[in-house]
């Protein structure tokens, strides 16, 4: 089947062979959910640095060159990180795998086949609650395979994890 | 026996743990106290009540081994087995049979003598230090144990409950030897870092005695002696004296650890579908992993290993951790023996870690030499800033040595498919080769950082249920990795390629 005839193409055209990106986006939501984050996780860093340059009386310049610094990054990181991530996100679920494209910088698909699933769970933590979000993980039996789909509106989460659920009981074996 | 009868499920009785045991686990411990009771006893100098608490001592591991008899008690029944334990808090474990994946004996100096081994049944599941997931029996005697071992393995249950009900083995076993102990692999023990761990740990106990005692160095007159001597050298020479006494004794020690934990070293494959491993010379330990859960072997050469051509090889296998004790196929040995015994154990003429593999872009030496160098420039950095000038001056000296690691990493970078195995290598310090079954991957991940994305390079990482859980093919090529996962596993990855016509 597949690769025999894949063969015979690479010797020709190797140089187009590349994944192709999941078909579903996630939800738009989650640019504020991520943007959140950065909020909080540069904040936990910025805060100490102005209560010092507050109370210190004349602060030394590399002080202030460190807050500036790290006021620039915050901003650029918040800015473009959620924006980024949002056009990277991207799963799928066929009958067969489910699919995953993660990240920015560095980015990661994961392929999962559906005969191999263990458990579908589905988790909110409390900002995806509050903007009506959900993760659905799907777990293998390998400790390093589990593929989450991060982001998507809750219905659409929850259809999913009953969809895999029912196609997993299906199929037999112990998926080891 | 009638058929009905083997149809019902035999009634079981309650075993107890061997009587001997009231003798052995009192001893086990007691060989384990002895520094510390001497340490009481001679050194304290005759004091009454030192002598008094190492007597209690004694009195309460007696005790001790006394309740754990009386309030243990195991048994198999068709589908379980079963243990209670403990006085104050009661334990009921019970281990599904069909879940048992290994089976470990484990005999210590105390049990061999009165003829016992301890069991321990393990399911694989997320092994942590005897957490969950596993049931040791400890001990009962040894012919117990043989019997339990291969009535635990065997999976025909028919034949099992028959013998369960006639309590002895289910079949004479057959064993075919694989791999067995060679005096001369000794030469590889100083090339461990055992020798220098076990050196550098009794110095460490031997210190807190010291000073747990009271004990200083003046006390002593030859010592003394020695010490004004030390005083008077000229400091390069007690430099490379020191050097040669911690080097031989890191010798010495290595062949003593080489041989406790390795003497008698023996693979077998029984006829009951099992690996075995047994080996030691004061404690005696025989792992079996169902060869069902085999996926593959791994040949591993840590780096002074691998500059005298010797290598260890452990099993890939489901509910196995490569890096525990568990999973050892072979000791430090001649590589050559490596490779022959991932060849008998996964029943190939030539071993897949012996395949030629195909090696990765030169970009990707780049990548390595970059990553092995920059760390130690921002430490020169760093220290340039907040240091005295030698540092970073010493820090820039090892530039060269972080390069040459670069570059072994490069060299260890490859890759390869034979019909059933997707073999990869990487690594400086460790350097690993892995046979992973391709019928054992159960998924990928595909990553590209910032830099591999530039230089057309992707880490494509098999997922499994057995060994780490992941193996790597690094800095690979991104098209030849993808065509690589894609023709390992048939069909998973097809549907989400683009490959033109």
């Amino acid at each position: 089947m597949g690769g025999p005839v894949l063969r015979q193409s690479v010797g020709v055209t190797t140089e187009q062979v590349r994944l192709r990106a999941p078909r579903h986006q996630v939800s738009r939501k989650s640019i504020t959910l991520w943007t959140l984050h950065a909020v909080i996780g540069w904040t936990v860093v910025l805060l100490p640095q102005l209560v010092v340059l507050l109370f210190v009386d004349s602060p030394p310049t590399w002080q202030l060159a460190a807050a500036v610094t790290t006021g620039v990054l915050a901003v650029a990181h918040t800015l473009v990180m959620p924006r980024w991530r949002f056009r990277v996100h991207r799963w799928e679920s066929t009958p067969i795998a489910v699919y995953t494209l993660t990240g920015w910088l560095s980015q990661e698909w994961r392929i999962a086949p559906v005969s191999r699933i263990q458990t579908v769970d589905t988790k909110r933590g409390p900002l995806q609650q509050l903007l009506g979000l959900s993760t659905v993980t799907v777990t293998t039996a390998s400790a390093a395979g589990p593929v989450h789909i991060e982001g998507l509106d809750h219905e659409a989460a929850v259809r999913l994890a009953d969809e895999l659920t029912t196609t997993t009981d299906a199929t037999p074996g112990d998926a080891t | 026996m009638a058929p009905e009868l083997v149809e019902e499920p035999p009634v079981l009785d309650w075993h107890r743990l061997d009587l001997r045991m009231l003798i052995v686990r009192p001893l086990n411990e007691l060989l384990g106290l002895i520094p510390v009771l001497v340490g009481l006893v001679v050194l304290g100098g005759g004091d009454v009540w030192r002598i008094a608490m190492s007597g209690g001592v004694i009195v309460l591991v007696v005790l001790f081994g006394l309740l754990s008899w009386f309030t243990t008690r195991y048994r198999i029944t068709d589908d379980q087995v079963e243990l209670h334990t403990g006085l104050l808090v009661r334990k009921r474990l019970a281990v599904p049979r069909d879940r048992i994946r290994t089976v470990d004996l484990t005999a210590k100096l105390g049990h061999r003598l009165f003829g016992l081994s301890a069991i321990r049944v393990g399911t694989g599941q997320h092994e942590k230090a005897g957490e969950n997931g596993g049931v040791t029996l400890d001990a009962v005697s040894s012919q117990e144990a043989e019997r339990l071992r291969q009535l635990l393995l065997d999976r025909a249950p028919a034949r099992t409950a028959a013998a369960v009900a006639n309590g002895d083995a289910p079949a004479a076993p057959v064993s075919t030897p694989l791999a067995a102990f060679d005096p001369r692999w000794l030469r590889f023990a100083p090339l461990t870092l055992s020798g220098l761990v076990a050196v550098g740990g009794t110095f460490g106990v031997l210190m807190n005695y010291a000073q747990e005692f009271d004990l200083r160095p003046s006390a002593f007159g030859g010592l003394h002696a020695v010490v004004d001597r030390v005083m008077d050298a000229p400091i390069a020479l007690t430099i490379a004296v020191l050097l040669g006494v911690v080097l031989v004794l890191a010798v010495v020690a290595s062949l003593l650890v080489y041989v406790v934990q390795f003497w008698g070293y023996r693979l077998t494959r029984e006829d009951d579908g099992t690996l075995r491993v047994r080996r030691g010379l004061l404690t005696t330990r025989s792992v079996s992993v169902d060869e069902d859960r085999l996926r593959g072997v791994e040949v591993q050469e840590p780096l002074l290993l691998r500059l005298g051509r010797g290598a260890r090889a452990t099993a890939v296998a489901t509910g196995l951790g490569t890096k525990g004790e568990s999973s050892l196929l072979l000791p430090p040995a001649p590589i050559a023996e490596a490779h022959r015994v991932a060849s008998e154990v996964l029943l190939i003429e030539k071993s897949p870690t012996r395949t030629g593999l195909l090696r990765h872009p030169l970009v990707a030496l780049r990548r390595r030499v970059v990553r092995a160098v920059l760390p130690v420039l921002v430490l020169a950095g760093v220290l340039a800033l907040v240091a005295p000038s030698w540092t970073w001056q010493a820090a820039l000296a090892l530039v060269p040595f972080a390069a040459l690691m670069g570059w072994d990493r490069y060299r260890a970078l490859g890759h390869a498919l034979t019909d059933r195995y997707l073999v990869a290598r990487s690594g400086s310090a460790v350097r690993e080769t892995v046979a992973l079954q391709r019928s054992g991957i159960i998924g990928w991940r595909i990553s590209q950082s910032f830099f591999q994305r530039r230089a057309g390079l992707a880490t494509v990482s098999a997922t499994t249920a057995a060994g780490d859980g992941v193996y790597h093919v690094i800095d690979v090529d991104a098209r030849t990795g993808l065509l690589l996962a894609d023709e390992a596993v048939p069909d998973l990855l097809r549907p989400f390629l683009v490959v033109p016509e």
